[in-house]
């Protein structure tokens, strides 16, 4: 076997086609023959590394460990700023039952505050969206390094199972469901005012 | 405008649906109802009389344009007050709840302003 071809299933089929190369050349190489073969072997050793390197990933530590810790520890984000949210909208109310023993310029500063807190408490709905957004990522993510471990071993996958086609998907989906995106980056989206234009336009 | 009709507000975010019923109460509406997705919504409207639906897009099972969809499909229901409350702020989002017949759109985050001038908008238009 030439020099730095890597062992194995994959070793075996680049030695395979390297003396398929030479079987064609007959006499001594020529300059070009020699730097087609040695662009050969070169071939061989980045497949070993990236064979190894693919290795090293520990796909299973991604998969058991990493990828569901950072869903646990965003899943609890998530259950914090709501828990903190209600209580926030628990002191909301109690203003409100408040206001009541309150009159004229008090009550109506009272009741302008309380607005924009509940506006603003309305975060915790686009941040939790946001959040499932990068859960989703996550999970396509370590679907994805799966298929190329499994790919590189020569192995099938712990979820060898095909997935169906995208194709075949998208027409099980509602259309509510294929245009239900999540929140927008800011700028990416259509403001209120542009959608009031965009509604009036239809009348 | 009258403010005593049944307005169901459906949104998977409770603390969302508590945020839109404390400001609907401010702008007195007190009778409000809720529901989690448009399968459980749709329950309702058929089971209700409902003058007012507020509802969110991104809900499973059967999200907000589907619910809306299903409630223009349906005899009784097909002429409701319908307002879509949602963070989906892409313009084909718009133009496909157009399409199906919502009443008006809100992008959130929204504020109680609007809010109150889309209601209205609705109802003195309904």
């Amino acid at each position: 076997m030439p020099d730095g071809i890597p062992q194995g299933p994959e070793g075996d089929r680049i030695e395979a086609t390297v003396r398929a190369v030479l079987a064609t050349m007959a006499g001594d190489l020529t300059a070009k023959e020699s730097a087609l073969l040695a662009e050969l072997e070169g071939l061989g050793r980045t497949i070993a590394r990236a064979k190894a390197e693919i290795a090293a990933l520990k796909v299973e530590d991604i998969r058991d460990a990493h990828i569901p810790s950072a869903t646990d520890e965003l899943d609890a984000i998530v259950e914090h700023t709501a828990h903190a949210t209600n209580e926030i909208l628990d002191c909301c109310e109690t203003l409100e039952q408040m206001q009541a023993e309150l009159s004229g310029e008090a009550a109506d500063k009272l009741q302008g505050a309380v607005t924009r807190i509940y506006e603003a408490c309305s975060f915790q709905d686009i941040t939790g969206q946001r959040i499932g957004k990068v859960v989703t990522a996550l999970k396509a993510i370590e679907a994805r390094i799966s298929t190329i471990v499994s790919a590189a071993s020569g192995m099938p996958g712990p979820e060898a199972a095909p997935a169906p086609a995208a194709s075949s998907r998208d027409e099980k989906r509602t259309e509510g469901e294929k245009l239900a995106n999540g929140p927008q980056l800011p700028g990416a989206g259509v403001s209120q005012s542009e959608i009031d234009r965009l509604l009036a336009s239809f009348d | 405008m009258d403010k005593n009709i049944n307005v169901l507000i459906v949104d998977d975010y409770r603390t969302m649906l508590r945020i839109i019923r404390n400001l609907l109460k401010q702008l007195e509406f007190n009778n409000v109802d809720e529901a989690v997705d448009g399968q459980e919504a749709l329950a309702k409207l058929r089971a209700g009389n409902f003058g007012l639906v507020i509802s969110d897009w991104n809900m499973a099972p059967m999200t907000g344009l589907d619910l809306l969809k299903e409630v223009r499909a349906d005899q009784r229901l097909k002429n409701l007050p319908f307002i879509m409350i949602t963070a989906e702020s892409k313009t084909e989002n718009v133009v496909a709840a157009k399409q199906a017949g919502v009443s008006n759109y809100i992008v959130k985050p929204f504020n109680a302003e609007t809010l109150r001038e889309k209601i209205e908008k609705v109802l003195v238009h309904a």
